[in-house]
């Protein structure tokens, strides 16, 4: 138990754990001591001067940023001295900052605004000339206006503490001192924009949003990342059916208050140009545009007089996307052939945990990473295949004192955090952890995280080696996109149906479809020809997709699909976390592949139960809910905006082990697959070309 | 140009040399004159002794700190904690920057071998065996004199491994400051030292518990070390006897301004500050009246006639709201303009401000452009009382004495002297222009 104190604040007797920071005491107390400077889990300032207080018996007022409570201390907080303390300092701040509030894009959701609306003089007695230095640009994505700077030094410390980048700097001094990137003129970085959502004011703003629109004329809605597996929420703002900003304003996702680039500028593939918005058939070897009612007739006429039926998903979609799909495929074309391009070797996890409890879970979630004491990390460059697991485990490492142990085929960034890293060569990754045994011995929990290196018979040596440290050892492992997690777990593979369950028929992988002789196939958000060579003209195909993929050139009947931002349903992240996707807009044209399956099968007859019926995808997780092991989560957590873990450790998973079909797409911070390709921010940036996962890593 | 001992120090009958009494040696930098004038000596004195009693010596000399605060460093030693298996350091502060200030540089010029035994001796008396003087990087030519000295100690044997076969060992660098005043802060200075941005360090730790590099460290001015030597040699009850009950020994005093003798004199804690710039600094130039005097560097809030009869020593200058400070007495005459002397002071301090924090980054230049524009005529009544507030909303609040530094001297000048600043109103030139 933490020891608690007595204090006393603005003459209420209060408790607090021993040694919390006053303002932090106060904060749980229901009393707000405002500061600029001060940031939960960044070091200590005592710059901004806004949250001076009063302590008995002390000559000076003190920052309540740095004073630990302490039993007996009197303390106010809201007396006349520090009334007067905090609308100097704001005078004080008004001086050199701009008032140009009207165009600047922090107004509406300014900290300096807000405090001197609630702390501020009504008036300023400043009547010298202003300092003005001209605006900088410091990458497509980053500019930066010093006269607007407070100099609270959150963008420094949240770029060299929270992302161990540090690009950022301070030049100069007294009221010339200026944030400076530390590479002269320009970032060069990880362009997360981590420091444009920690600044309090509107001196660094965002390239893809600066002086478009205000705050209050936008609609924020916070919903999972549509590109990495990490499962990070990110606020859209949008106005008039338009994405106009992606940030963290929010902060109420599994991420806290992290968000890369992807997360944080990867929404304009939305809006792109090339974008399909109309349905097209094959006419004369050219795919010409035509109505809906013509592309559906055409997709379930061309389905229907075909004898065999290979099925692809998407690693994008939704659950219930995917659900629907593997029902449309066996219940309807009566095909075992399904697949999904695999990343991770989820059944052969969850084969080799099989007959554990569901709780404590030998599965870890990604808030189990931040708070576990010590991580195993095998395999995959979590700084650009996972950024928030990277954040986490930096956090961990920095905040926690977590012990960090890594093997992997190259040198990577988080070596940097790590306790101990060995390099291993391609395959001999589980050989290599023995080096670590007496270590990882002495640690209480180990969770070990591996990329798509550890598959297959891999993945049952590894649990038999965690199984002999002495903790509660748990697992993670790491798949590429949005919901690879979730097409595993609804069953989009060709042995396994929803919830690892066998499937009654096993059918072809992915590569057997591809090189068969199928006479059909139905490709949703997936873009196979890109690895795989298929021959146009031989099967009847189907797309449904957002672009005019290399596989999208290749159909039939082009159905032009809704993007990640724009519907309902949920997404399971890597760590098989599940969350509410919520529609953000909608964009003229497109439809829901969950809404095209229906209509397609509704045009073909098959009667494949509520979604059949219905387009909304409520329907269809409830049939999740309760027909998917594991999945019968809290739907009430869920609709609030929680993650909640889906409970996938059900008994022996009988599946096929095709160790050489999982394979990460090694995508770096600034690509994204298919989809990054349509994100303008991603390849704008600088950093861009020169990114590389290093050699080896997730193959 | 670099100044003889003459140029800086006139001399004066009321000097008790103590610490510059090798001043008037020839070559009195070199090793050889400090070996042949008791130099050292102390060191092998302290060597036999224990760390309690270098400690306890210290304390009964009544020594405090010279860098302007007045701290006991005998106190100060005695916080180091003895249990604590990390290295410890000996840091000299060599960072002189105050306005008004001029004493650190004769020593290190004159006599910087007993600068580097008072370290010596300290790092005897918390087993340190590391000592760094940071020199303010304006400071360029002494950088030279105190480099020269630590090679002549060290191929003396006086640095070292094993110093004179005492079993003692002790390393002693110089490193240059980069031009901030803001260094000489003893916690901003120390994270310059370890190559970081200058700014302060949030307190506590204080240096005696995690200082240089987390470890811990002694921390003193450059005349506080240089004056150690001769505590350990004469004894801390002969030292203490030499100025006044609560305020032992002498202080190396800078008189400057409208004087007929400016200098540095070496003089006893406690002399009367009409004794100073009547006696020892030869009275006013052109037998003006005196307006004000700064008594301890530009920080410290202004005296004027009437306080003319107050004894020099921390604690008297003190009950008269202001400071000894770093021992810089400026003295001004009946034609100095006020107005003009609080922009210079402020116009300095804005520029020194390191920026860190809100209420010293914006309040100086604040006032500093106010100043500017009330100097040059611009000014309105409301600016009066203005300066005052904005100088007492410093005053306390910020993160470092800086601002406090700033904010005394404004606070005083319009106290003192509003008649001045009236005076510049309704868009007046200023009164005093071509008076001196």
């Amino acid at each position: 138990m933490p020891e608690l104190v007595k204090f006393k604040l603005n003459d209420k007797e209060l408790t607090a754990e021993k040694g919390t920071l006053l303002i932090e005491a106060a904060r749980q107390n229901g009393v707000e001591i405002p500061a600029f400077c001060y940031y939960p889990g960044l070091s200590l300032q005592a710059a901004c001067r806004m949250c001076l207080v009063d302590i008995e018996k002390r000559p000076k007022l003190a920052t309540a940023c740095t004073e630990p409570v302490m039993e007996g201390m009197v303390v106010w907080s809201d007396n006349e001295k520090i009334h007067t303390a905090r609308k100097t300092t704001l005078e004080f701040l008004l001086t050199n900052h701009p008032l140009d509030c009207p165009v600047c894009d922090k107004g509406g959701e300014c900290e300096l605004q807000d405090m001197v609306f609630r702390y501020g003089a009504g008036g300023s007695r400043f009547v010298e000339e202003k300092l003005h230095v001209p605006e900088q640009k410091w990458s497509p994505v980053v500019y930066y206006d010093a006269p607007r700077c407070i100099l609270c030094y959150r963008c420094i410390r949240i770029c060299n503490e929270g992302m161990g980048v540090g690009a950022l700097g301070l030049n100069y001094r007294g009221v010339n001192s200026e944030i400076v990137p530390n590479k002269g003129d320009h970032l060069e970085c990880e362009e997360c924009g981590m420091c444009i959502d920690i600044c309090p004011v509107g001196a660094l703003t965002s390239g893809a949003y600066r002086y478009q629109t205000r705050p209050w004329e936008m609609t924020y809605v916070a919903t999972p990342c549509a590109h990495c597996g990490d499962g990070c929420k990110v606020t859209l703002s949008v106005r008039n059916n338009q994405i106009m900003r992606g940030n963290n304003r929010d902060a109420s996702g599994l991420n806290g208050e992290f968000l890369c680039i992807k997360g944080r500028y990867g929404y304009d593939f939305t809006h792109s140009a090339e974008r399909i918005t109309k349905p097209r058939v094959r006419k004369n070897d050219e795919l010409v545009e035509c109505t809906w009612t013509e592309a559906i007739a055409a997709a379930a006429a061309g389905l229907k007089a075909a004898k065999t039926h290979g099925v692809i998903g998407s690693t994008h979609t939704t659950n219930e996307e995917n659900f629907f799909l593997q029902k449309f495929a066996r219940q309807g074309l009566k095909t075992p052939h399904i697949d999904h391009r695999r990343s991770a070797d989820f059944p052969a996890l969850m084969d080799a945990l099989a007959g554990r409890p569901a709780t404590p879970s030998a599965l870890a979630t990604s808030r189990d990473v931040l708070e576990a004491p010590a991580v195993l990390l095998i395999g995959n460059n979590p700084t650009d295949q996972h950024p928030m697991l990277a954040w986490n485990i930096r956090t961990a490492v920095r905040l926690r004192k977590q012990h960090l142990y890594i093997v992997n085929r190259a040198s990577i960034p988080l070596v940097a955090q790590a306790e101990a890293a060995k390099i291993a060569k391609a395959g001999e990754e589980i050989e290599e952890l023995e080096r670590f045994r007496d270590a990882l011995a002495k640690e209480k929990d180990v969770v070990i995280i591996f990329g798509s290196e550890v598959k297959g018979a891999d993945i049952t040596k590894l649990v038999a080696f965690g199984d002999t440290l002495p903790g509660h050892t748990r697992y993670i492992a790491l798949a590429d996109n949005a919901n690879s997690r979730g097409a595993v777990d609804m069953g989009v593979l060709p042995d396994l149906g929803p919830g690892y369950q066998p499937a009654a028929q096993a059918g072809m992988a992915l590569d057997e479809m591809l090189a068969g002789n199928l006479e059909a196939f139905l490709i949703v958000g997936a873009n196979p020809a890109r690895r795989y060579l298929i021959q146009a003209g031989k099967a009847f195909v189907v797309v449904q997709d957002m672009f005019l993929t290399e596989t999208a050139q290749i159909a039939d009947v082009l159905l032009p699909s809704a993007g990640p931002y724009e519907k309902g349903g949920t997404v399971t992240n890597t760590y098989g976390e599940v969350q509410r996707q919520k529609l953000g807009l909608l964009v003229n044209g497109a439809k829901t592949d969950l809404e095209i399956l229906s209509l397609i099968a509704r045009a073909m007859g098959f009667d494949l139960g509520a979604a059949n019926a219905a387009t909304q995808s409520n329907e269809v997780f409830e049939e999740i809910r309760r027909s998917v092991k594991g999945y019968n989560i809290a739907a009430a957590a869920l609709w609030t905006g929680s993650a909640v873990p889906a409970v996938t450790l059900n008994g022996a998973v009988p599946h096929r082990d095709r160790p050489d079909l999982i394979a990460s797409s090694n995508d770096t911070l600034f690509t994204s697959g298919t989809l990054g390709r349509y994100c303008s921010a991603l390849s704008a940036v600088a950093e861009a070309k020169e990114r590389k996962n290093p050699e080896g890593i997730g193959k | 140009m670099i100044y003889g001992l003459r140029d800086l120090m006139p001399g004066s009958e009321h000097e008790v040399k103590v610490i510059s009494r090798r001043f008037d040696l020839p070559n009195s930098a070199s090793i050889d004159t400090y070996l042949a004038n008791e130099g050292y000596q102390a060191f092998l004195k302290a060597r036999k002794m224990t760390q309690d009693e270098i400690i306890e010596e210290v304390k009964k000399s009544g020594l405090r700190g010279r860098g302007g605060a007045g701290f006991s460093t005998g106190m100060k030693w005695s916080f180091v904690p003895k249990n604590i298996q990390k290295p410890r350091y000996i840091v000299c502060n060599a960072d002189e920057s105050e306005p008004g200030t001029c004493k650190d540089r004769l020593l290190m010029q004159f006599d910087p071998h007993e600068i580097i035994e008072g370290m010596m001796i300290a790092g005897l008396a918390i087993d340190a065996h590391k000592g760094f003087i940071y020199i303010r990087g304006e400071y360029r030519f002494l950088i030279e004199i105190v480099e020269k000295a630590i090679d002549e100690a060290y191929a003396r044997g006086w640095l070292g491994k094993n110093i004179q076969g005492t079993g003692f060992d002790f390393d002693c660098v110089a490193h240059s400051g980069a031009g901030a005043y803001e260094c000489g802060e003893e916690s901003a200075l120390l994270e310059s030292l370890e190559g970081k941005r200058g700014i302060p360090r949030i307190r506590p730790p204080f240096p005696a518990v995690a200082g240089l590099y987390q470890s811990p460290t002694i921390l003193n001015n450059v005349e506080t070390f240089a004056t150690v030597p001769a505590i350990i040699l004469k004894g801390g009850d002969w030292y203490h006897a030499l100025g006044t009950p609560k305020n032992g020994g002498t202080k190396l005093t800078n008189i400057s301004g409208h004087v007929k003798r400016p200098g540095c004199y070496e003089l006893p804690l406690g002399i009367s500050l009409r004794k100073a710039i009547y006696e020892v600094a030869g009275g006013m130039e052109g037998d003006k009246k005196i307006k004000a005097i700064i008594p301890g560097g530009s920080s410290t809030p202004m005296l004027v006639p009437d306080q003319l009869d107050t004894p020099m020593d921390f604690d008297s200058m003190a009950k008269q709201g202001t400071f000894l400070g770093s021992g810089g007495l400026v003295v001004m005459n009946e034609d100095t303009c006020m107005v003009e002397v609080a922009l210079r002071v402020m116009r300095f301090y804005s520029h020194e401000s390191c920026g860190w924090c809100i209420p010293c980054r914006e309040g100086t230049t604040w006032l500093k452009k106010m100043l500017t524009r009330f100097h040059a005529g611009g000014g309105e009544e409301r600016d009066i009382n203005l300066i005052n507030e904005l100088a007492q909303a410093m005053l306390g609040r910020t993160f470092c004495p800086l601002g406090d530094a700033a904010a005394m001297p404004m606070i005083s000048a319009v106290k003192h002297f509003r008649a001045d600043f009236e005076a510049h109103l309704n868009g007046n030139k200023c009164p005093y222009e071509g008076r001196q």
